[in-house]
């Protein structure tokens, strides 16, 4: 591989596993707030038990999203220095005030409300965990206006004498169309990532404690059940909203990235009332696929909301790109689009699903199936996989472009920068992040498995103030 | 206004060395000043509720360089690729290694990760002396800003200097210094004693090695004179005072770096004329105004609640007890 390639694996890789925690901490933040307010409303044990134990997976889910995120700060730079160069004047400010806005708020209030627990009167200490709730979701919406501008490049000029980019106005970047609908989708997918965890946390320690006590409750029942229901609910809303999210999302980009909805459906020939493939088998040069499973119509119902509308293929739109941009191939990898796409929306639905299934069978203080809470440790990686999937679908079929139509990604890369150098930059990162994988998981379980603080101490503050590491 | 968010970018610099100076000081130390499981762990929380938003001064400096300066962070982060990746990994261990100790009971669980936190700091204090000292020499920038070369040298080889070298030992020592006199703050007991040792060992032997510098001249003396200043304080068990000059010489040092040449912020080595400057590096004026305005209106209130949060945690953390 070329430098070019071993430094867009590089991004794909610490970028992905980034996005494998953010989500969760995202959610995971809103899940403690709502409970730490549920319980300074009601004053019910099982509220303060579950705050104690979502905190604790928000703690160290937080620390190895915000390690893996310095990453993002200085990658830039380090491996795409022509693009900071040319595009930084409008790239660099989403940056910035993310960090200046957003983190400063999550990091500094959610160790005030971790350490303040027996030091902060009970509202102030309150108010520290939905101020890290905000700032997580404030921090999402300046970052995604940043990959909305590569997405569709909006509020800048470019300077003739240097040819790099000016900002010409923050607010248009911050409401960037793709911004306003990629946003709330981003945040409904971030809802079931926790919500998938919290479910499986919570219906298996159900069980667990069930077993333990020979299917007689425990002290712990209420809690967990009220864990996994909630986590059940996460997931079966930000389901339904990531699909509503997601269906204009998918109307927006085919306006201002026909080309990357063409790729998803692998549409080559523009087609009236074009169908929407579920399966396809083919060639995947192009042409007509050899086998495939189509529902009619779906495709222009989805990206132009008319049963009948004219969407344009692939090889039209090579044409009419290689006529704006100059000679040159301007269609991504179509069997990595096809299938990311359908993999995506496949994957989050059954997620979607499954919630939705453990919520009818445990209506009304039901006991659900032994089967299905066997099967739930595994639900929490089909959100995780629909993210990921989703972000390899809007990273890919934007390509050549690293800013849709006016940069490309080859001519974004570091100048001086050699394949040696990524080579062993991947070695180091792959190498620490499969540690850190392996720590985090066996935390998790670890954290996952102690019994609940006792209902009784865990509303008292504790005997010594001291805050213990 | 281009040098008054020079100003601001080099202030956040100065907070991100400063504060998270003393958090790799205390991980530097924690094993030195600790002889056991619950010392050990009264000396890590010291830095608890802090390190994490004392981080985030990098995210801010980073960010405000890249906006503000992008023909800088370009040159500097693609020059510095190999360094700069290192930094990355260490504050990655160091990170998670401060937030996992604490989360499971494990006696090897708790050692290894002091360990893993010890040698993190040590090694992230180490490289961004050298990365400062090598800010200061200069890089082999070409016309386009960018460094040329073979292979992993490219990046590696800026950075095998005599500079490089004293710029990681005064890291180290400054770091120990600012770690021992916020542990001798933060501590107290046996943990709290041992800190003031360190910071009077630490503090004389630091001036005396700073005696070489006096001899060529420059601000050797200055730095010779700070640690002298601190020796006594730690001496005279003067503990706020001593990290407060401690804070304010590290200050001093970093705002010397970044204003060691005058209206250049990278230096080429190569050639003076393809060197950047304030001005060829800066963003355009509504880049510079947006950042000017947010600095200005969001960084005080960062400042208050930060300052609010040493004030929640102002008591000495005592290590009689088991951490859970």
């Amino acid at each position: 591989m070329d430098v070019l390639d071993l430094a867009r694996l590089q991004f794909a890789v610490v970028t992905i596993y980034h996005y494998l925690f953010v989500p969760l901490s995202i959610s995971l933040a809103g899940a403690a707030a709502g409970l730490h307010l549920a319980w300074l409303r009601t004053h019910q044990d099982r509220f303060l038990q579950l705050t104690k134990l979502v905190g604790k997976l928000l703690i160290v889910t937080f620390a190895v999203g915000v390690v893996t995120g310095l990453v993002q700060e200085f990658q830039f730079g380090m491996g795409w220095s022509n693009f900071a160069r040319f595009y930084g004047d409008v790239f660099g400010p989403t940056l910035a005030v993310e960090g200046m806005l957003a983190f400063f708020l999550e990091a500094t209030f959610l160790a005030l409300w971790h350490f303040g627990w027996d030091r902060l009167p009970p509202r102030v200490h309150a108010a520290t965990i939905v101020l890290v709730a905000a700032g997580t979701v404030l921090s999402a919406f300046v970052i995604l206006a940043g990959n909305s501008f590569m997405q569709n490049p909006v509020a800048y000029a470019l300077d003739p004498a240097t040819g790099r980019a000016r900002l010409t106005s923050f607010t248009d970047l911050m409401l960037n169309k793709v911004n306003l609908a990629a946003f709330p989708h981003t945040m409904s997918a971030a809802a079931m990532a926790g919500g998938a965890l919290l479910l499986a946390i919570g219906a298996r320690r159900l069980a667990a404690t069930r077993a333990a006590n020979r299917g007689g409750d425990s002290a712990a029942w209420p809690a967990y059940r009220t864990l996994a229901r909630l986590g059940a609910w996460m997931t079966a809303i930000g389901g339904a909203l990531t699909a509503i999210t997601g269906d204009h999302l998918g109307k927006v980009i085919t306006q201002v990235q026909p080309m990357k909805m063409a790729a998803a459906e692998a549409l080559y020939r523009t087609t009236s009332g074009a169908p929407f493939s579920v399966f396809a088998i083919g060639d995947p040069s192009g042409g007509r696929p050899f086998f495939s499973v189509e529902i009619p119509w779906l495709l222009s119902l989805l990206a132009k909301g008319s049963p009948t509308a004219t969407v344009q293929g692939i090889d039209d739109l090579q044409a009419q790109y290689a006529a704006q941009f100059g000679p040159g191939g301007y269609a991504p990898m179509i069997p990595v689009a096809f299938w990311s796409f359908r993999l995506m929306i496949g994957v989050g639905m059954l997620a979607l699903l499954v919630a939705a299934a453990y919520l009818w069978t445990t209506r009304r203080g039901r006991t659900p199936r032994r089967s299905l809470v066997r099967l739930l440790p595994l639900l929490p990686f089909l959100p995780a996989a629909a993210n990921t999937l989703g972000w390899i679908f809007t990273e890919t079929a934007r390509q050549p472009w690293i800013a849709f139509g006016i940069a490309k990604t080859a001519d974004a890369v570091s100048p001086g920068l050699t394949a040696a150098e990524v080579t062993a930059s991947l070695l180091g990162f792959a190498l620490v992040y499969g540690v850190l994988a392996v720590v985090w998981l066996r935390l998790v379980r670890h954290l996952v498995r102690q019994p609940l603080a006792a209902p009784d101490t865990a509303s008292l503050p504790s005997p010594d103030p001291a805050p213990v590491y | 206004m281009i040098t008054l968010w020079y100003a601001l970018v080099v202030l956040c610099w100065v907070l991100y060395f400063v504060l998270d100076g003393f958090d790799f000081g205390v991980g530097l130390l924690a094993s030195l000043v600790g002889r056991d499981d619950r010392e050990r762990g009264a000396a890590v929380s010291t830095v608890g509720p802090f390190w994490d938003g004392n981080e985030v001064w990098l995210v801010a400096a980073i960010g405000a360089t890249f906006a503000a300066f992008p023909g800088w962070y370009a040159a500097l982060l693609s020059a510095l690729y190999l360094p700069l990746v290192a930094i990355l990994l260490l504050l990655a261990v160091r990170g998670v290694a401060l937030e996992f100790r604490g989360k499971h009971d494990g006696t090897r669980w708790r050692r290894g990760w002091e360990v893993a936190l010890a040698a993190s700091s040590a090694g992230t204090v180490a490289l961004w002396g050298a990365v400062l000292a090598t800010m200061v020499r200069g890089l082999a920038l070409g016309a386009d800003g960018s460094v040329a070369g073979n292979g992993l040298a490219r990046s590696v080889a800026p950075m095998l200097t005599v500079e490089s070298a004293v710029g990681a030992m005064v890291a180290l020592c400054a770091a120990a210094l600012l770690g021992a006199t916020f542990l001798s703050l933060r501590t107290s007991g046996p943990v709290r004693e041992r800190a003031r040792r360190v910071a009077l060992w630490t503090s004389f032997a630091a001036a005396v090695l700073s005696v070489p510098s006096v001899l060529i001249g420059g601000l050797g003396w200055v730095a010779a004179v700070v640690c002298l200043v601190v020796g006594v304080l730690a001496w005279a068990r003067r503990e706020a005072l001593a990290f407060g000059t401690v804070a304010a010489g590290v200050a001093a040092a970093v705002v010397a770096v970044f204003t060691a040449h005058p209206d250049v912020v990278l230096r080429s080595t190569l050639h003076p004329a393809w060197s950047l400057t304030m001005s060829n590096a800066a963003a355009g004026d509504s880049a510079l105004r947006l950042i000017t305005t947010v600095g200005v209106v969001v960084l005080p209130g960062v400042l208050a609640y930060q300052a609010f949060s040493y004030w929640v945690f102002r008591r000495r953390v005592a290590s009689g007890r088991i951490p859970s």
